[in-house]
């Protein structure tokens, strides 16, 4: 097959394009430009948009022996994943710019403009399986459950998983770097990337400051009683205990939590950690990575809304327009925009938006 | 199948200048020392600069050389303005970078103010608005820098124009394009400094040379032992140099006109098959090998990895620190819009161009541009 190879600069994706050639594909590496201005270093651990990765992404294609070029993506990325993830806080959830970005960039314009040039498919150093089963293509779990990245991929439909090549999910992290140092890819002890890679500092709090502004508004109980001041709506999140600066202690002494967040009145509700309970989860927007469950249906399985959350067992059904997945046990501090992801066992059988929880 | 069509960005070194480099490089001794290896080394490298000065129409002891043609543009942006103590430069809006970043930074760091004369449609700098600015400006303008001919669309500036409207006040030329492919006279021109630049003449990478009018003074970039007229200073490239004037003296000899009409062969071809195609640029008032195309609904990105995956080198101009493709800033100036300079390729031809290679990529061309359109964002 003729294969784009995603580089971020990064140690996976440089493993993952060595394996595809290595198995027989012709691969060019393309490195993704995200940014329209670039950062001309690293600041910490980050690990992409700078000039120093693309400068790295390009020596791992040299030491793989594969052509490179750089695609400029930024306007996509700006539409796509950036002004996404700012409505979506002014409009009081929490987005997951990754899963964003993996619908909308990485497997959507990236993969539909290798196909047009004559490409079969996209590799990329995600940590995820994918299986030709009786269901056809399917997502699975990343064999090492520390780096599982099979949630932010559950917003691949059929069409976009088909020409989805993930060649590291059969290996553990630690595998990836010996292999890259034995492969002659000096990118081997780069460390992770962590974070929101649009924003530089990792001061996500910040970021949403400067672009949204950080209007003072109050903050008050369940009742609607006034407990103090917040600094912007933005900066809080579901489940947030610290930082408050609530100085009024709650009836029996115990601590408060973000409840919601309310960008139209910018106020942050806050009350008791039992608030925070969520049994019922709905979401819109439901992606299916597979066959199309029955609708209307019931199945057992697992929901997770975290990247790197546990999954928690459920009975999840859908009526085409939304997945409601019913917990059996409560989970704490779920915001809408979060990601919702159901699997059963190990396969990803789709996602959904968390619209309301209950 | 492999053909290179990015002479523009460098020349393939030709042979006579690899022989010159690789029995220079043996040679013991630096050029500024005074025992006879020293002297021996010194010959070798006055001989090489008298030769391109002849070539280049100048004398030799005005050719200061440089480690690049960037050094050069530098030298001559930054050595005039210091020198002058005047505020204002003058350029094209089609400069190299190598030219406007420079003046850029003089006017970031140094208050310098920066004039920029527009082009037409065809590439060729508003002589009315330079007329206009140095009428009005005169006697506060450090320096008027226009390039010989453009990089990206070829286009010939008229210089002998530029320098009599400027009425004595220096003028430099940036001619690494031009020399060696259009007749090319320093003195003729009557400019104060012209730009040389060794690889893209098929010399060696690393070496250049200013060309500074005889008795004219500049203030230095890089100080240390004044080798170079006390304007330059560094141990001389001394086989830079010398190779550098031996693949001169090859290309002045060639003939280009050659080339010139494979250019225009090739224009016919591809203007015949894809009839949307569009030159930028002129087909006559041009330097022989360089034709720039836009190519409507088409990435140029996408062109440029379709074509190299055919073996086909081409450029899309300029692109970032980073490698992201930017607007051309030639093409903007010329009146494309910013999605025509995104869909714009230069192809640049040399000595080693043949006509079946060009065949090979109008054919090449049939098959690519349809899937490029596809690829088309918009």
């Amino acid at each position: 097959m003729k294969l784009i190879a995603a580089m971020s600069g990064g140690v996976d994706s440089a493993v993952a394009a060595a394996r595809a050639v290595e198995a027989g594909h012709e691969v060019i590496g393309v490195h993704l430009a995200l940014s329209s201005n670039p950062q001309k270093y690293r600041s910490g651990a980050r690990g992409c948009c700078t000039v120093e990765d693309s400068h790295d992404a390009r020596r791992a294609a040299d030491v793989i022996g594969i052509p490179f070029y750089i695609w400029d993506m930024a306007e996509e990325f700006h539409e796509g994943v950036v002004e996404n993830f700012m409505s979506e806080y002014a409009e009081g959830r929490t987005p997951n710019p990754c899963l964003r970005c993996n619908e909308k960039i990485k497997f959507a314009a990236v993969l539909d403009r290798a196909q047009a040039l004559g490409f079969d498919g996209v590799v990329t150093g995600h940590y995820a399986q994918m299986r030709e089963t009786e269901l056809g293509r399917t997502i699975h779990r990343a064999v090492d459950p520390a780096k599982d990245q099979s949630y932010v991929l559950a917003v691949l439909n059929i069409d976009q998983l088909a020409g989805a090549h993930f060649p590291l999910g059969d290996t553990i992290k630690d595998e990836v770097r010996l292999e890259a140092e034995r492969r002659g890819l000096f990118v081997a002890n780069k460390p992770d990337s962590h974070d929101i890679c649009f924003v530089p500092s990792g001061d996500n709090a910040g970021w949403l400051r400067d672009r949204l502004g950080s209007e003072v508004g109050p903050i008050v109980d369940a009742d609607g009683t006034k407990l103090g001041e917040h600094k912007g709506a933005y900066t809080y999140t579901i489940g947030q205990r610290r930082g408050l600066g609530l100085t009024v202690p709650g009836a029996g002494g115990e601590p408060r939590y973000v409840l919601k967040i309310e960008p139209k009145t910018n106020t942050v509700v806050v009350g008791t950690h039992e608030a925070l309970a969520v049994s019922l989860i709905i979401g819109d927007r439901p992606i299916w990575c597979g066959p199309i469950p029955q609708g209307n249906t019931e199945y057992r399985g697992f929901a997770q809304v975290r990247a790197h959350g546990a999954p928690a067992a459920c009975t999840y059904s859908h009526n085409g327009s939304e997945i409601t997945a019913q917990l059996d046990e409560p989970i704490f501090g779920l915001a809408a925009g979060q990601g919702l992801v159901i699997y059963d066992g190990d396969r990803v059988v789709g996602s959904a938006t968390v619209a309301r929880t209950e | 199948m492999s053909i290179y069509l990015d002479h523009a960005a460098t020349v393939p070194m030709v042979e006579p200048a690899i022989r010159a480099l690789t029995e220079s490089l043996g040679a013991v001794g630096n050029a500024s020392s005074l025992h006879t290896d020293g002297r021996s080394v010194r010959k070798s490298v006055e001989e090489a600069r008298e030769h391109i000065a002849e070539l280049a129409g100048s004398a030799g002891s005005e050719i200061i050389f440089t480690a690049s043609g960037t050094e050069a543009n530098n030298l001559a942006i930054k050595g005039f303005y210091w020198k002058s103590g005047k505020k204002v430069i003058v350029t094209s809006a089609i400069e190299h970078a190598a030219t406007m970043d420079p003046v850029q930074w003089l006017v970031e760091h140094e208050g310098a103010e920066w004039i920029s004369i527009g082009v037409n449609s065809q590439g060729c700098i508003d002589l009315d608005q330079l007329k206009a600015v140095v009428n009005s400006r005169k006697a506060e303008i450090a320096l008027i820098s226009i390039m010989h001919s453009n990089n990206e669309v070829g286009v010939l500036q008229p210089i002998v124009e530029v320098v009599t409207i400027a009425d004595g006040i220096p003028v430099h030329t940036d001619a690494s394009q031009s020399f060696g492919k259009v007749p090319f006279s320093f003195s003729d021109l009557g400019v104060t400094a012209a730009t040389l630049s060794g690889h893209k003449v098929g010399g060696p990478l690393g070496v250049g040379a200013l060309i500074v009018k005889r008795g004219i003074d500049i203030t230095p970039v890089l100080h240390g032992g004044g080798q170079e007229r006390d304007i330059r200073s560094g141990t001389l490239n001394a086989p830079g140099a010398i190779s550098f004037a031996a693949a001169a003296k090859f290309m002045c000899h060639q003939k280009y006109d050659g080339v010139a009409t494979l250019r225009k062969t090739f224009w016919e071809s591809i203007h015949r098959n894809f009839e949307d195609v569009t030159l930028n640029g002129s087909i006559d008032n041009s330097l022989p090998g360089i034709l720039n195309l836009t190519f409507p609904g088409v990435d140029n990105e996408s062109l440029l990895v379709l074509l190299d995956m055919e073996g086909i080198s081409v450029s899309t101009g300029s692109a970032c620190s980073a490698g992201v493709h930017r607007p051309s800033h030639v093409l903007i100036a010329m009146g494309l819009t910013e999605k025509q300079a995104m869909s714009s390729l230069r192809f640049s031809l040399g000595l080693s161009t043949t006509q079946s290679q060009l065949e090979d990529v109008v054919k090449a061309l049939t098959t690519v541009l349809p899937r490029a359109r596809a690829a088309y964002k918009g």
